[in-house]
């Protein structure tokens, strides 16, 4: 049975074999994919869309290298954070600034937000542009090192296997990360959802 | 095993990856039935996931999809004959 795979080791054949303008079509399933990398490494626009140009130009010129064991999307990711690090390595050496990320050790509060006014959000309040709003912020405000795991894994939807050898990590590292990006987000976002939700009335109406 | 809360939440985002065993998700449950406030978090921490992967939440700038494929074109008929093989 053909599958997407199986269609894209053609498609990537072709393009080596020399049907160079087949390119456009095999990078366009992953252009979302791409920015986001980027995007969560260097975390302003400009400098993402260039850095996504360099990367695709880049793997277009390095696809006679790949090897059709390996996951197109997984080794295209690689080239876009190597691009997005070495884009950030030249922003601080230009600011003479020291990297300062948090390691994985136990400091920092990973305990979730309680919430007890209400169970669910429903899928009204879900669709408020302030949520998504609060959300981009959040994710922006996120450490490097867990904002990383958390695009690959949460917005790219990779899974722990593939987002740990895009970020050359073990998957237990991987997972550590993502569920306190996970739990920093809810924290966060906790307030928004509140306001997002009305309170149940639920107390009122009792005796006090 | 009876499991408080800490302990679900230290698991919540394995439990909703589906990556947590058998009987650590049937404890995990059993614990969810009668606590409002793990099942409020599990479920804000879920919401908060359907928002991400909602395309509308993290939008491309406008016109990045046009750009690219410019800069593509023009690397594609700048290219010589071969690929790069290592």
């Amino acid at each position: 049975m053909r599958n997407k795979s199986t269609e894209e080791t053609e498609l990537i054949a072709r393009i080596v074999a020399g049907e160079k303008e087949l390119f456009h079509e095999l990078i366009r399933p992953y252009e979302r994919m791409v920015y986001l990398t980027v995007f969560s490494i260097v975390k302003n626009e400009a400098d993402a869309e260039d850095g996504v140009q360099e990367a695709v130009i880049s793997a277009y010129r390095h696809l006679g290298s790949f090897r059709a064991e390996a996951k197109f999307s997984t080794w295209l990711t690689t080239i876009a954070i190597n691009e997005g690090r070495k884009r950030l390595r030249k922003a601080k050496d230009a600011a003479e600034d020291s990297i300062d990320e948090p390691t994985d050790g136990q400091e920092g509060d990973y305990t979730p937000a309680p919430l007890t006014d209400w169970r669910e959000i429903p899928l009204e309040a879900l669709e408020r542009k302030e949520l998504r709003e609060a959300l981009r912020r959040a994710v922006a405000g996120l450490p490097d090192i867990y904002r990383q795991v958390f695009t690959l894994r949460d917005l790219e939807e990779l899974n722990i296997e593939e987002t740990a050898e895009a970020l050359g990590l073990n998957p237990g590292v991987v997972k550590v990360r993502l569920h306190r990006a996970r739990i920093l987000l809810q924290k966060q976002l906790v307030p928004f959802l509140k306001t997002a939700v009305p309170a149940r009335r639920r107390f009122f109406g009792r005796a006090l | 095993m009876k499991l408080d809360c800490k302990h679900v939440w230290e698991r919540i985002s394995e439990y909703i990856d589906g990556s947590v065993d058998a009987q650590l998700r049937e404890d995990i449950e059993r614990h969810l039935e009668h606590c409002e406030i793990c099942s409020a978090i599990l479920d804000s921490t879920r919401n908060i996931l359907i928002l991400t992967a909602d395309d509308r939440t993290f939008e491309l700038p406008v016109g990045y999809s046009e750009r690219l494929h410019e800069r593509l074109a023009k690397e594609i008929e700048s290219s010589g004959k071969d690929l790069k093989k290592e």
